[in-house]
C-alpha cells in the first residue's frame, strides 16, 4: 500500500489516471487548474489532454470524445460552468457513451473569485449525478466511480471540489495507473445525438426516469452513509466537506447523534427517511445553497413526517464552513446534549493590539500590466471609464483604473454598453490576451459592428498568468508542449473590422503614450495591444535586465515613482528621496515616469 | 456515549495519537508552501495523520499567505482559532496578523526581516515597529524571534529562510529530525540541497528549547 502526501489536485489527477482516461480538457481556473496542469506534465502520458480556449468548448470537445466512446474528462472552476451552461443543459438530455464527468472547482469564500455558487445546484437543475467529495482520498477514489456511474447510466456526471478539497493536502492512498485503452468508435445515433425537438423529447423523459434508479444505486455506494445512533435523538445530514467538519464538531461536543454522510447525488431518500422517522431533530449541515435542506423538507411534508428540521440559519449560506462555525451551530440546536464547557476556550491568549499594514495581493516587479494603467490614467485621466476583466489586471485596482469587473470577456461588451448609453466621459477598457481570446472576441465584434467610441488595452502577455502561467492559442505552445503557431491579435482584430490596432511594447512608456493618445481620439473603437511577457515567465525563462537605481543627488522626492506603485520602489523619508531595491528586474519604466531623470540602469 | 465511528477512507488515514497543529504564515513567494511541504511529507513518512490547507491563486501575488498542517487529524484541514500549537512566521506583521490561531503558551518562530507590502511603500500606511512586535507576542506565547533570512543568506541564500525556521521548528515539532531533513532531500532540487541543509542547521543553532 502506496501512500503519498498530496495537493487535492493532485490526487483528483491521479484519480484520473487510475480510471483509464481517454481525453482531458479543460480551461484554467483556480480551485482547479492543478488538475490539468498536473495531468499534462505526466512523462508517460498515454491520453489525449488539451488546454480548450474557453470551457464551453472544453465541454463539448469532451462530449464528442465521450461520443466516441472515450472516457472524457473536462475540468474548469465554478463560474466556467456558467460558460458552458448551453452545451450541458442539453448533453443531460442526450446522455454520452464513454464515461463523461464535468469537473466544476467551487470556491466558497471567494478566496480567488469573482463570486460564490453552488454547482450542485447545476446537478439539480441539469438532473445529472454530482460527486461532492468529503476528503481528498474521496475525491481521488470517486473519479473511477463516477465514470463507471457515468457509462452505467449514459449519463454526464458533475463532480464538484471545493477550494478546500482542491487546495487542501493529505496522505493519500494510492491505486493502480489504468492504461488509456479506450477504443474510439463513433456509432451513428440520431435519437441520441441530433437534440432536434422529436428526438429530445423522449430523452427529457429517460431523463427523469433515470432518477430513481441512480439515487438507489447511490444509496448503496460509499458516498452516501448512514449511521444510526440507537440512543439518541437527534440526528444531523451534512454534505460534502462539511460533514468532516460536521463529525469534529459533534466529537468536540460530546454529542451522540445519528449522522447521514451525502456526497453524491441524486440523494438517498430511503436513508434520509430512515433517519427523519427515527430522529425528533435533525440538523443539515451543507455549504452554501440549501441544495439538501430543500429536499429534505419536501420529503417530510410528502411524509406527513414533523420530525423538527433545521438547517440554513442557523447554520450559514454564505462563505466556507468550518469546524468553529458548526461548533457553535450545534451547540446552539442541541442545547440539551451538548457538554457546555467544550465550548469555550479556558484561559484565551491576550493577543497583540497593533494595527497592521493592509497586504493584498499586487500586479508583480516588473509586471507589464502596470505599465499599461500607469498611462492609460495619464492619457485619459481619472475621469474616464475604465472597464476591465478576470485576470491579474484586475489587481489594477489598486492603480484606479479598473472600474467594472463582471465576467470573462465582459470588459469590452460593458464598456460598448457604456459608451451607447450616452455616456460622454471617455472609455478605455483592459483585458488579457487569453480572456480575450475566451470571450473577448465576440465582444469586440460586437463593439465594432454597432461603431462604439471607446479604446480597448489588449494586455498581452503571452500566457494565461493568474491561474499558473498556462499556455492559450497567444503563447505559441499547446498544452503538452507541442509548437503551435500563434494567432495573430491584430489580424483578428482587423479581420472583425477594427480601423485602429497599435501594438507597443509595454516598457516603451513614449510610445505608449503616443499610441493611447491617437486611440483616444479615434472616432469608433480603437485597439491598442500593450505587449510584453509575464515577468514572472521572463524570468524563469532566463531573461535577465539590469537593474535601476535612484541618483539621490537628482531626486526631488515627488514619489512620482512611488505611486507607481512597484514593489521595487519605496520612499526613503530621512532623505526624502526615492529607493529602487534589490528586487528590481530593469523594466525601466519608472526611468521613464521620472520627471528628473534621476533613476537610471545600473551597468554591468 | 457510543462512538461514532469514522465513515469514509479516514480510518486509514494514519496515527492520531500525536496531535499537533501549525500555521506557516508569510509573504506570497516566500516559500510557505515548501515549508508546509516538508512537515507534511515528513508525518506521512512517519505513518501519521495529517491534513493540511493551502493559499494558491491570487493570494499569491505578494499577498499575505496561512497554511495550515495538522499533524494527527482525521478531520478537517483548518486549525481552529487559539488551536495551533506552533507557528512558523516568515515575516514579522504576519506573525502578529495570525496569531489569533495560536493556542495560549504557544511556540511562535518568527522571521525579524520584515518584508514591506506596497500599502507601506506607497505612504498609504504604517510599518508597526518590528521589537514592538515581538514584545507584544510574547505576552501569550513563547517567541522564538531571529533574522532567518540572514541565516540564509550566510547559509548561501536568502530563498532559504523558510528552511532555516524549519530547523529552528524542528526542536518543538513531534516529528524525527532525520526524517524531517530526508523530505528536504526529497523536495529541494540537489544544487540547492547543500544551501538548504546548511540552512536547516542553522536555524537549529540559532534556537533552543
Amino acid at each position: 500500500m502506496t501512500k503519498e502526501y498530496m495537493l487535492g489536485n493532485a490526487a483528483i489527477a491521479r484519480g484520473i489516471r487510475e480510471a483509464g482516461v481517454g481525453v482531458v480538457s479543460g480551461y484554467p481556473g483556480t480551485p482547479s487548474s492543478e488538475i490539468v496542469d498536473i495531468l499534462r506534465a505526466q512523462k508517460d502520458r498515454d491520453y489525449y489532454l488539451e488546454w480548450s480556449v474557453n470551457e464551453k468548448v472544453a465541454v463539448e470537445v469532451a462530449i464528442g470524445a465521450a461520443f466516441a466512446g472515450a472516457r472524457s474528462i473536462v475540468t474548469m472552476k465554478h463560474v466556467g460552468l456558467n460558460v458552458a451552461a448551453d452545451p450541458l443543459m442539453t448533453v443531460c438530455f442526450a446522455g454520452t457513451k464513454g464515461g463523461l464527468i464535468i469537473l466544476a472547482a467551487d470556491d466558497p469564500s471567494f478566496h480567488s473569485s469573482q463570486n460564490e455558487q453552488d454547482t450542485r445546484r447545476y446537478a439539480q437543475f441539469a438532473q445529472i449525478p454530482c460527486f461532492d467529495p468529503a476528503t481528498l482520498q474521496d475525491a481521488k477514489d470517486m473519479i473511477a466511480y463516477a465514470f463507471d456511474f457515468s457509462e452505467r447510466f449514459e449519463t454526464p456526471v458533475l463532480f464538484r471540489p471545493t477550494t478546500r478539497i482542491s487546495h487542501g493536502k493529505s496522505s493519500i492512498e494510492l491505486g493502480e495507473i489504468k492504461p488509456n485503452a479506450n477504443q474510439a468508435d463513433f456509432v451513428k445515433d440520431p435519437s441520441r445525438m441530433v437534440m432536434m425537438p422529436n428526438f429530445a423529447r423522449p430523452r427529457h423523459t429517460a431523463s427523469i426516469e433515470r432518477q430513481k434508479p441512480m439515487a438507489e444505486d447511490l444509496e448503496k455506494s460509499p458516498w452516501n452513509v448512514l449511521e444510526l445512533c440507537d440512543d439518541s435523538e437527534i440526528g444531523v445530514i451534512s454534505s460534502g466537506i462539511a460533514s468532516v467538519y460536521a463529525k469534529e464538531a459533534l466529537h468536540a461536543l460530546g454529542i451522540n447523534a445519528s449522522f447521514l454522510k451525502i456526497t453524491a447525488y441524486p440523494m438517498p431518500d430511503n436513508l434520509i427517511l430512515t433517519l427523519l422517522r427515527k430522529c425528533a431533530k435533525v440538523l443539515i449541515v451543507e455549504e452554501l445553497e440549501p441544495v439538501v435542506e430543500e429536499h429534505v423538507r419536501i420529503l417530510a411534508q410528502q411524509n406527513q413526517i414533523t420530525t423538527e428540521i433545521i438547517g440554513k440559519n442557523p447554520v450559514p449560506r454564505v462563505n466556507e464552513l468550518n469546524f468553529e462555525i458548526c461548533r457553535d451551530v450545534m451547540a446552539s440546536v442541541f442545547t440539551e446534549q451538548a457538554d457546555s464547557p467544550a465550548r469555550t476556550v479556558s484561559n484565551p491568549p491576550i493577543l497583540p493590539n497593533i494595527a497592521l499594514p493592509p497586504r493584498p495581493p499586487a500586479l508583480c516587479i516588473g509586471c507589464s500590466h502596470r505599465s499599461a494603467f500607469q498611462v492609460i490614467k495619464e492619457v485619459f485621466g481619472k475621469n474616464a471609464i475604465f472597464p476591465s476583466d478576470i485576470g491579474c489586471y484586475t489587481l489594477g485596482i489598486h492603480s484606479g483604473a479598473v472600474d467594472t469587473t463582471i465576467c470573462m470577456g465582459a470588459s469590452i461588451s460593458i464598456a460598448s454598453g457604456i459608451a451607447h448609453s450616452g455616456e460622454k466621459k471617455a472609455i478605455c477598457c483592459t483585458i488579457g490576451d487569453s480572456t480575450f481570446l475566451h470571450t473577448g472576441v465576440n465582444s469586440l465584434m460586437n463593439a465594432v459592428y454597432n461603431n462604439a467610441k471607446m479604446t480597448v488595452a489588449i494586455l498581452d502577455n503571452r500566457i494565461t498568468a493568474m491561474t499558473g502561467h498556462q499556455p492559450n492559442p497567444n503563447t505559441g505552445s499547446t498544452a503538452v508542449g507541442v509548437d503551435s503557431l500563434p494567432v495573430s491579435l491584430e489580424t483578428i482584430c482587423a479581420a472583425v473590422g477594427t480601423r485602429f490596432i497599435r501594438a507597443v511594447d509595454a516598457y516603451d512608456y513614449e510610445a505608449l503614450k503616443i499610441a493611447f493618445r491617437e486611440a483616444k481620439n479615434f472616432d469608433g473603437v480603437s485597439v491598442v495591444i500593450v505587449q510584453q511577457a509575464c515577468a514572472i515567465v521572463a524570468r524563469k525563462a532566463g531573461v535577465r535586465r539590469n537593474p535601476f537605481a535612484v541618483l539621490p543627488e537628482k531626486c526631488k522626492g515627488c514619489r512620482k515613482c512611488v505611486n507607481f506603485g512597484c514593489p521595487a520602489i519605496g520612499f526613503d523619508k530621512k532623505d526624502a528621496v526615492a529607493v529602487v531595491n534589490s528586487q528590481c528586474i530593469g523594466c525601466g519604466v519608472c526611468a521613464q515616469i521620472c520627471p528628473f531623470d534621476a533613476i537610471c540602469e545600473v551597468k554591468k | 456515549m457510543s462512538e461514532n465511528k469514522y465513515f469514509g477512507s479516514v480510518p486509514n488515514a494514519g496515527k492520531t495519537d500525536v496531535k499537533y497543529d501549525v500555521v506557516i504564515c508569510g509573504v506570497g513567494g516566500q516559500g510557505a508552501i515548501l515549508a508546509s511541504d516538508i512537515l507534511g511529507r515528513a508525518a506521512v513518512a512517519e505513518g501519521r495523520a495529517v491534513q493540511a490547507a493551502e493559499t494558491h491563486g491570487m493570494a499569491q501575488r505578494g499577498g499575505s499567505v496561512e497554511n495550515h498542517v495538522r499533524i494527527g487529524s482525521a478531520y478537517g484541514s483548518l486549525i481552529p482559532k487559539g488551536g495551533a500549537d506552533l507557528m512558523i512566521a516568515l515575516e514579522p506583521a504576519e506573525a502578529v496578523r495570525y496569531a489569533h490561531l495560536m493556542k495560549n503558551g504557544g511556540v511562535i518562530i518568527v522571521n525579524t526581516e520584515p518584508v514591506y507590502p506596497f500599502t507601506v511603500t506607497t505612504g498609504k500606511a504604517e510599518y508597526p515597529d518590528v521589537d514592538e512586535m515581538i514584545e507584544a507576542l510574547s505576552v501569550s506565547f513563547s517567541v522564538k524571534a531571529f533574522n532567518a533570512s540572514a541565516a540564509a543568506k550566510e547559509a548561501g541564500g536568502e530563498q532559504a529562510a523558510n528552511v532555516v525556521l524549519i530547523g529552528a521548528a524542528s526542536h518543538f515539532i513531534p516529528l524525527q529530525e532525520q526524517t524531517v531533513i530526508d523530505c528536504i532531500k526529497a523536495l529541494v532540487p540537489p544544487k540547492f540541497l547543500e544551501v538548504n541543509l546548511k540552512a536547516f542547521d542553522s536555524g537549529k543553532q540559532s534556537v533552543s528549547k
